[in-house]
């Protein structure tokens, strides 16, 4: 069951049962937007929508409940982002160490799983990207690096991210690509956006 | 054309933001105190959203190196065109060599410039607002920067003298109880509702720290990140909340108990370092 839950005069939290039915909602709001609807922000178990002052909460209520209800056909098919990842990252051999899964394997298991973009945020063009095996679930570090180079790609929980920017960042780095992220001059600034599904490949391979 | 003679402490160019693209990780930024922007850019007959200063705790000194036309809303401070007393919130007409300067504010944060016209200036993303939690837009206004004013006025200016808006010593925000009221103590809606807090000195556009007694949580565990909207009261681990601004992060992992009403949010806006605030409960929607 999803709960709807107030975030102030103009904005409808929908909190959902896991991280699928926000991308099925998500997907299924994105394909028909309902009227008055300003953003749409997806996250790990919630899909906040904001709204303009004409809008009534109670149609917005009515069109999360009849999106659930009609989800399976509207989704809109995205074309698939492939990312070339150079599998040297600093936190490999941790990672290797925290799964019990050699590095090698690690690396082969990355490639080989169906990741999806689940939603944004933390930075522009910052995606958590899901879909990974779920052996690979690492927690994050227990000190952040206050440094993490642009294009590294890093493991936290059940995502994978990857820094459009230098910055701060406590993620487990397991490699680097040269995707760029987030770029101002294209059309849509950002390479991953929610419902894109992604596949890393070895760089050079 | 304006000459920046000093900047002042922060001055950043602002219009309304970059609403609808949440889902790129992008907030909506623009002026923190919307009404006072809107207010501005009407006395010169702009569009309400035209690209304006926001001038943050005055200081800012300016040239016009041409015929203009500005007008100063928001908070209250000294205004001195080539060293004579002048008057805010009424269209101002400069000549080309005048020197606009502004005090520090006497109640308040952000005044608010606009300009007959509005500045021009590159668009990200369809704004020209100054993100300062993203990075995006222009960077912070810099002494000798050289801001060009555009021709984009729609009208002649209608009102010769706008009402003041008064700021109050002690103001009462409005919230209704938020989307993770369920997380706090069954008394910290009450709290919050019946102690003063204090505005601390680690307020900026993201948000208004606040210090006071401590809104006690019920639960411990992480909250996964999940949206959050401009006005959201939240509290973390610390149990002092922080009131989201315009330029507040599009996620974030700590519960909101509350919720400012939308008309308070420019109340807000204008809350200063060692003010007391106080919220005024409202019933749930």
């Amino acid at each position: 069951m999803r709960r709807m839950l107030v975030a102030g005069h103009d904005g409808l939290l929908v909190e959902c049962e896991d991280l699928e039915d926000v991308m099925a909602l998500h997907r299924s709001l994105e394909a028909s937007r309902p009227a008055g609807v300003i953003d749409l922000v997806p996250a790990a178990r919630t899909l906040l929508l904001t709204f303009d002052a004409t809008t009534s909460r109670s149609d917005l209520v009515a069109a999360v409940t009849r999106a659930g209800a009609a989800e399976a056909g509207l989704a809109h098919p995205v074309p698939e982002v492939v990312i070339e990842v150079t599998y040297d990252g600093e936190d490999l051999a941790e990672v290797a160490e925290l799964t019990g899964i050699p590095a090698d394997e690690v690396v082969r298991r990355h490639q080989a799983a169906d990741h999806v973009v689940a939603f944004t945020g933390f930075a522009p063009g910052f995606a958590y990207i899901a879909g990974g095996d779920p052996a690979l679930v690492v927690p994050r570090r227990d000190t952040p690096r206050t440094r993490v180079p642009a294009g590294s790609v890093a493991l936290a929980g059940e995502f994978t991210g990857i820094y459009p920017r230098e910055g701060p960042g406590g993620w487990q780095l397991i490699g680097r690509t040269d995707s760029v992220l987030w770029d101002l001059r294209r059309e849509n600034p950002a390479l991953l956006t929610p419902g894109a599904p992604v596949r890393f490949t070895e760089a050079g391979s | 054309m304006i000459e920046v003679l000093r900047a002042g402490p922060l001055t950043t160019m602002q219009d309304l933001g970059r609403p609808g693209l949440a889902h790129l990780g992008v907030g909506r930024s623009g002026a923190v105190d919307r009404p006072s922007l809107g207010l501005a850019n009407r006395l010169v007959g702009n569009d309400e959203g035209a690209a304006a200063l926001e001038v943050t705790f005055g200081g800012t000194a300016l040239r016009a190196t041409g015929p203009l036309t500005v007008a100063l809303t928001g908070a209250p401070c000294t205004v001195r065109v080539n060293g004579r007393g002048s008057d805010m919130c009424a269209p101002l007409s400069l000549a080309a060599g005048d020197v606009l300067e502004l005090g520090m504010p006497s109640r308040g944060v952000r005044t608010y410039l606009a300009v007959r016209g509005g500045f021009e200036c590159e668009l990200v993303l369809g704004s020209a607002a100054t993100d300062l939690l993203s990075g995006l837009g222009p960077t912070p206004v810099r002494d000798g920067d050289l801001l060009v004013v555009g021709r984009a006025c729609t009208a002649q200016p209608g009102v010769d003298v706008a009402p003041v808006r008064q700021l109050p010593d002690e103001p009462v925000l409005r919230v209704v109880p938020g989307p993770r009221v369920d997380w706090f103590a069954p008394d910290a809606l009450m709290v919050l509702g019946r102690s003063r807090h204090e505005v601390t000195s680690s307020s900026d556009r993201i948000g208004v720290r606040l210090d006071g007694p401590v809104l006690e949580r019920s639960r411990t565990d992480e909250l996964p990140s999940e949206g959050m909207v401009e006005g959201s009261v939240q509290v973390p681990p610390d149990g002092h909340p922080v009131v989201f601004l315009a330029d507040h992060p599009v996620t974030g992992g700590y519960p909101v108990i509350a919720v400012l009403h939308p008309d308070d949010i420019a109340v807000a806006a204008q809350l200063r370092p060692g003010q007391a605030v106080r919220f005024d409960v409202r019933p749930p929607i």
